[in-house]
C-alpha cells in the first residue's frame, strides 16, 4: 500500500527481504496540500467576484400631464439632507414648515450615520407610521434622500444600506434645495 | 496466534485515488480563476450590507475616481461595436490592429483623440498611474464623450443580440464603482449622463460592510 519501505528491517535475513520493499510513497502530505490549495482557489474565485445594490432612479423623460404626482401627508415624509463631516440632518414634513404634533416633534435634527443614529430614527418613524395609517399595505414612510455638494460618494451609499435594512415604503434621491443647505448650515455641516 | 497476525494489519489507506481527485479539482480551479486584471485606477468601494451580485455578461462598468470616469465593457463584440460607432462620429478612423487591441481593453479612460496613443502603449504600460486622465464628461449633458460611449454601448449591446436572433432583448445593465470619497455632484452628473440616455436602473459596486454598522 501507499508507504514507503525503508529499506533494510532489522538486519536478520536482510537478502530476502529487501527484494520484498514495497514500492509506495506516502501521499498523505501531498493530499492535504492539495487540499490547501484547492481551498484557496475556491475562495478566492468565488469571494473575489464584487458586490452590488441595485439603484433605481425615476424616469426624466417629460412627465405625462395626466399622471397625478403621489401625495403624501406631510407626516408621512421624513427627508434626510446629508451635509460634510459624515453628518446629517433630517426632519419630518416640508422643508419651510417641519410638522410637529402631539407626538412627532419633526424639527430638524443633527444625526450620525449608522445603526446608533440615523436608523433608530428613521426606524422608529416608521413604526409609527405603520401604527396611525389606515392601510399598512397600501400606505407608509416615504423617505426624501436630498445629498448635497459637500457630502461624498461613501455617504449616498450609506444612506441607500440604511434603506435596504430599513425597508420604507418608498425612497428616493432627489435634488437639495436652498432650504436644505439653511438647514445644514444653521447645524454647521453645510 | 491470529490474533497477533491481525493488528499487525496497517493503519494507512491508499491514497493515490485521493490524490488523483484533490489535483484534477485544483488544476480545474487554477484554470477557471480568472487573473485579476489591472485597473485604470483602483479605487476603494464603499461597503455595504447588501450582497446583490453583479451581473456577469452584457456589462458596463463606469468606474469613478478623482473626480475622473473610466469606462470598462464586458464583451469584446461591444467594445468593436462601440469603438466603430465612435470613430464614425468623431471621425477619427482606427486602423484594424488598433481596434483588435481595444476589444482586448478591459477598461480605459482616455478621450478619443488619444485612445491612438494609448493603444500604442505597452500592455503593461497602460495602467501605470498618470497615463490615463479619464474620458471627458463635462460640457454638455447628452453631448459629451461619456455619454456617447454609454449610448453606443447599449445600441452595440442591442444590435449584437438582435444578429444572434434573440427574441427578448436584453437591455445593457451599468455598473458604477465610485470610490468612497468622491464628491457627491460628481457621481450626480454620472446619474444625469445615465438618465439621460435613459438608463435609470444601475448597480452600485460595493464591498463587504465588516464592522458592525
Amino acid at each position: 500500500m501507499a508507504e514507503l519501505n525503508t529499506g533494510g528491517g532489522g538486519g536478520k535475513g536482510g537478502k530476502v527481504r529487501s527484494k520484498k520493499s514495497n514500492p509506495g510513497v506516502d501521499l498523505t502530505a501531498m493530499v492535504d496540500l492539495a487540499f490547501l490549495l484547492i481551498t484557496f482557489f475556491i475562495l478566492t474565485t468565488t469571494l473575489s467576484k464584487p458586490q452590488s445594490m441595485d439603484l433605481s432612479l425615476p424616469d426624466t423623460d417629460k412627465p405625462n400631464p395626466n399622471d397625478v404626482p403621489p401625495e403624501a401627508p406631510a407626516w408621512r415624509t421624513l427627508t434626510v439632507v446629508l451635509g460634510k463631516n459624515d453628518k446629517l440632518v433630517y426632519y419630518i414634513g416640508l422643508t419651510d414648515a417641519p410638522y410637529v404634533d402631539a407626538e412627532i416633534n419633526g424639527k430638524p435634527k443633527l444625526e450620525n450615520y449608522g445603526g446608533k443614529g440615523i436608523r433608530k430614527a428613521i426606524l422608529a418613524h416608521n413604526k409609527y407610521v405603520l401604527e396611525h395609517v389606515d392601510d399598512p399595505n397600501k400606505e407608509g414612510l416615504t423617505v426624501l434622500i436630498k445629498a448635497s455638494k459637500s457630502a461624498n460618494y461613501k455617504n449616498v451609499v450609506d444612506i441607500l444600506d440604511e434603506m435596504a435594512i430599513i425597508k420604507p415604503r418608498s425612497y428616493s434621491i432627489v435634488d437639495v434645495t436652498p432650504g436644505d443647505i439653511k438647514m445644514l448650515e444653521d447645524k454647521k455641516i453645510k | 496466534m491470529a490474533n497477533i497476525k491481525t493488528s499487525k494489519k496497517s493503519t494507512r489507506i491508499d491514497m493515490t485515488a485521493m490524490c488523483d481527485v484533490a489535483f484534477l479539482l485544483l488544476s480545474f480551479f487554477i484554470m477557471t480563476a480568472t487573473a485579476k486584471v489591472p485597473e485604470p485606477k483602483p479605487v476603494d468601494t464603499p461597503a455595504s450590507t447588501v450582497k446583490a451580485k453583479l451581473p456577469e455578461r452584457n456589462l458596463l462598468t463606469i468606474t469613478i475616481g478623482d473626480s475622473a470616469v473610466y469606462l470598462g465593457m464586458s464583451d469584446r463584440e461591444t467594445r468593436i461595436a462601440a469603438l466603430e460607432a465612435m470613430s464614425l462620429k468623431y471621425n477619427i478612423a482606427f486602423t484594424p490592429k488598433e481596434i483588435k487591441d481595444f476589444s482586448l481593453l478591459e477598461s480605459f479612460g482616455v478621450p478619443l483623440d488619444q485612445l491612438k496613443s494609448l493603444l500604442a502603449l505597452e500592455n503593461g504600460k497602460r495602467n501605470k498611474p498618470g497615463i490615463q486622465e479619464g474620458i471627458p464628461y463635462k460640457g454638455d449633458i447628452s453631448e459629451n464623450e461619456l455619454s456617447d460611449w454609454v449610448f453606443y454601448a447599449s445600441e452595440a449591446v442591442i444590435l449584437e443580440q438582435q444578429g444572434r436572433g434573440v427574441e427578448k432583448l436584453k437591455e445593457i445593465e451599468v455598473a458604477i464603482k465610485g470610490g468612497s470619497k468622491e464628491k457627491y455632484p460628481v457621481v450626480k452628473r454620472v446619474f444625469d449622463i445615465l438618465q439621460k440616455q435613459n438608463v435609470n436602473n444601475f448597480y452600485l459596486v460595493t464591498s463587504l460592510r465588516s464592522e458592525d454598522f
